[in-house]
């Protein structure tokens, strides 16, 4: 490539980055701005909305059921897609291919869609609390991620050691705690990782099975955003954003960052 | 599956099954997605032919038969064009830069892109609004840099909204591109530079092609991400513009028309089954030209 076409795509590259970044950056500044306005530039330091988090409406104990939707439906989905993967793998079910597209097909259907599809199916069966589908929808949502990374991570792992195991006098489900998990928890946690965030930030899905009572966060974040948008939403966003960025750093650290994207 | 199902119905015969061990694994995971996951949407799609009395069509007349609710399937798609020609134009040089770039700088500008796709997409438009409201930065940078003499509206705008949207989802694009950008041989590009072929033509005729797969997976995800987004537009245009998106979750969440809704469901479904079928269809037809 000509040295021209080069500072061209690098330019690109540098301009992609500031616009990306940009929108996640100012949200800082407004954080620590003492004026109820967002204003640029800031005219000031203070940490008055970071207090208010506490105040404001519902929204810890939004960030709290969040965070154990997010945990267990990511739990649910590696158990149940780590054994569908190995079956898979191995060979045991006939239709291998179909299976595991059907298991990745959540991925496909629009947010929206699945959304109104589980409503439906909540008020068929009866379930009018908003904990238990919101849960089961949040393991559909979360259960291609961990498929995705636990079987790429399974086509890399020797099955024979797991045959090993076994002859040694390891019972099967033995054998697999502690040869085939050890050796493929990079792949655990990346697809948790993922799958907890794709959770914890899902909205499409959420809005049609909340209810006054069960509210997760990105819901009653745009509630607030909606109401009365002060710079405390821009608070919680910081947190947010500063923990996420532990998040990726420790992921980075366990697996590799371009592990995890799957890339 | 049927085998198994039926033992259990009758536990009287207690006759012992052989179960491979490995497929009784599988069994919960099924079980659990048919259930779930492909339950409620065959009842999704049941319930849009449904009626007062008995199946109709009157859900799908009703959309396809108004000009109105055809022209918000035309808004949204078109809008989903732009946005996925926009991210191309950006994401493909940028992509290609990437996996220029050296080592450990690379891996930095990795995380750089991959970072926005793990904050909250509510975070980001959130920080978008601020940046495009009047004394936001985007007029503040504009003003001082003698581009503009007096401020301009950007939101509710649809320039707004496509920008937002291009911001949302680019780094979906560049991420399946570097990784067919990144495993692409070098030695090709340097086989027809030995060649003679002029810098332009190896683009077009070695390097494109053989990014293709990239291009072709990331402008389906956009694209498909794009017709059904929902958070970005409501924030930032509201229903100024009108897409099927909102369409369908006023229809469930405000006036109660479960039939109107469920059928809307149903057509971006099957958009989104498109889509998927024709990315497939478009790789497979571009790996069966490289052979």
């Amino acid at each position: 490539m000509p040295v021209l076409a080069r500072l061209f795509a690098g330019l690109m590259l540098f301009l992609v980055l500031v616009f990306l970044l940009a929108p996640i950056a100012i949200v800082i500044p407004i954080s620590f701005s003492p004026s109820t306005v967002f204003s640029f530039p800031p005219t000031g330091f203070s940490l008055r909305w970071y207090e208010n988090i506490r105040n404001a409406d519902g929204i810890i104990k939004a960030l709290w059921l969040s965070t154990q939707i997010a945990a267990l439906s990511t739990a649910v989905s590696l158990v149940l897609g780590t054994l569908c993967a190995i079956a898979i793998v191995r060979g045991a079910i006939p239709g291998a291919r179909l299976v595991s597209t059907f298991m990745i097909s959540p991925l496909m259907i629009p947010g929206l869609v699945l959304g109104i599809a589980f409503l439906h199916a909540a008020r068929e069966v009866g379930l009018r609390d908003g904990y238990i589908p919101l849960l089961l929808a949040h393991v559909v949502v979360t259960m291609p991620f961990i498929m995705r990374t636990v079987l790429a991570s399974l086509a890399l792992f020797d099955f024979t050691m797991v045959d090993a195991a076994r002859m040694l006098g390891c019972a099967y489900p033995a054998a697999l705690w502690r040869v085939l998990v050890p050796n493929i928890l990079p792949g655990f946690v990346s697809g948790a990782l993922f799958a907890f965030i794709v959770s914890f930030d899902n909205y499409p899905v959420s809005i049609f099975l909340v209810d006054v009572h069960t509210k997760t966060l990105p819901i009653q974040l745009l509630n607030q955003l909606e109401m009365s948008p002060d710079p405390t939403l821009a608070a919680v966003a910081t947190v947010m954003i500063v923990l996420t960025i532990l998040a990726l750093f420790a992921c980075d650290r366990l697996v590799g960052l371009r592990r995890m994207a799957a890339v | 599956m049927t085998a198994i199902d039926l033992t259990a119905a009758k536990p009287v015969v207690r006759r012992r099954v052989e179960l491979d061990p490995r497929l009784v694994m599988a069994l919960p995971s099924l079980a659990f997605m048919s259930l779930v996951f492909a339950f409620p949407l065959a009842l999704l799609m049941a319930k849009s032919f449904q009626g007062p009395d008995g199946l109709t069509l009157a859900g799908y007349n009703r959309i396809l038969g108004d000009a109105y609710y055809r022209g918000v399937i035309w808004d949204s798609l078109t809008l989903a064009c732009r946005v996925t020609l926009i991210t191309l134009l950006f994401g493909y040089p940028a992509a290609y830069a990437l996996t220029r770039a050296k080592g450990g700088f690379q891996l930095i500008m990795f995380a750089l892109v991959f970072l926005p796709l793990t904050v909250s997409i509510i975070v980001k438009t959130f920080g978008l609004t601020i940046m495009f409201r009047r004394e936001g930065i985007l007029n503040w940078l504009l003003l001082n840099t003698g581009l503009l003499d007096a401020p301009v509206r950007f939101v509710f705008t649809e320039m707004s909204l496509v920008i937002g949207m291009v911001n949302v989802f680019l780094p979906f694009l560049i991420l399946p591109l570097y990784s067919v950008m990144r495993m692409l041989d070098a030695r090709y590009l340097d086989a027809a530079a030995t060649l003679g072929t002029s810098p332009l033509n190896t683009f077009r005729r070695v390097f494109l092609p053989l990014t293709m797969p990239g291009v072709i997976a990331g402008s389906s995800i956009v694209f498909a991400l794009s017709v059904a987004a929902y958070v970005t537009p409501g924030l930032l245009i509201g229903e100024r513009y009108m897409t099927m998106s909102m369409v369908m979750a006023k229809a469930f969440l405000n006036f109660r028309d479960y039939q109107l809704g469920s059928a809307m469901a149903c057509i971006m479904l099957a958009i989104a089954l498109v889509i998927v079928f024709l990315s497939s269809f478009l790789t497979r037809n571009l790996e069966a030209r490289g052979r």
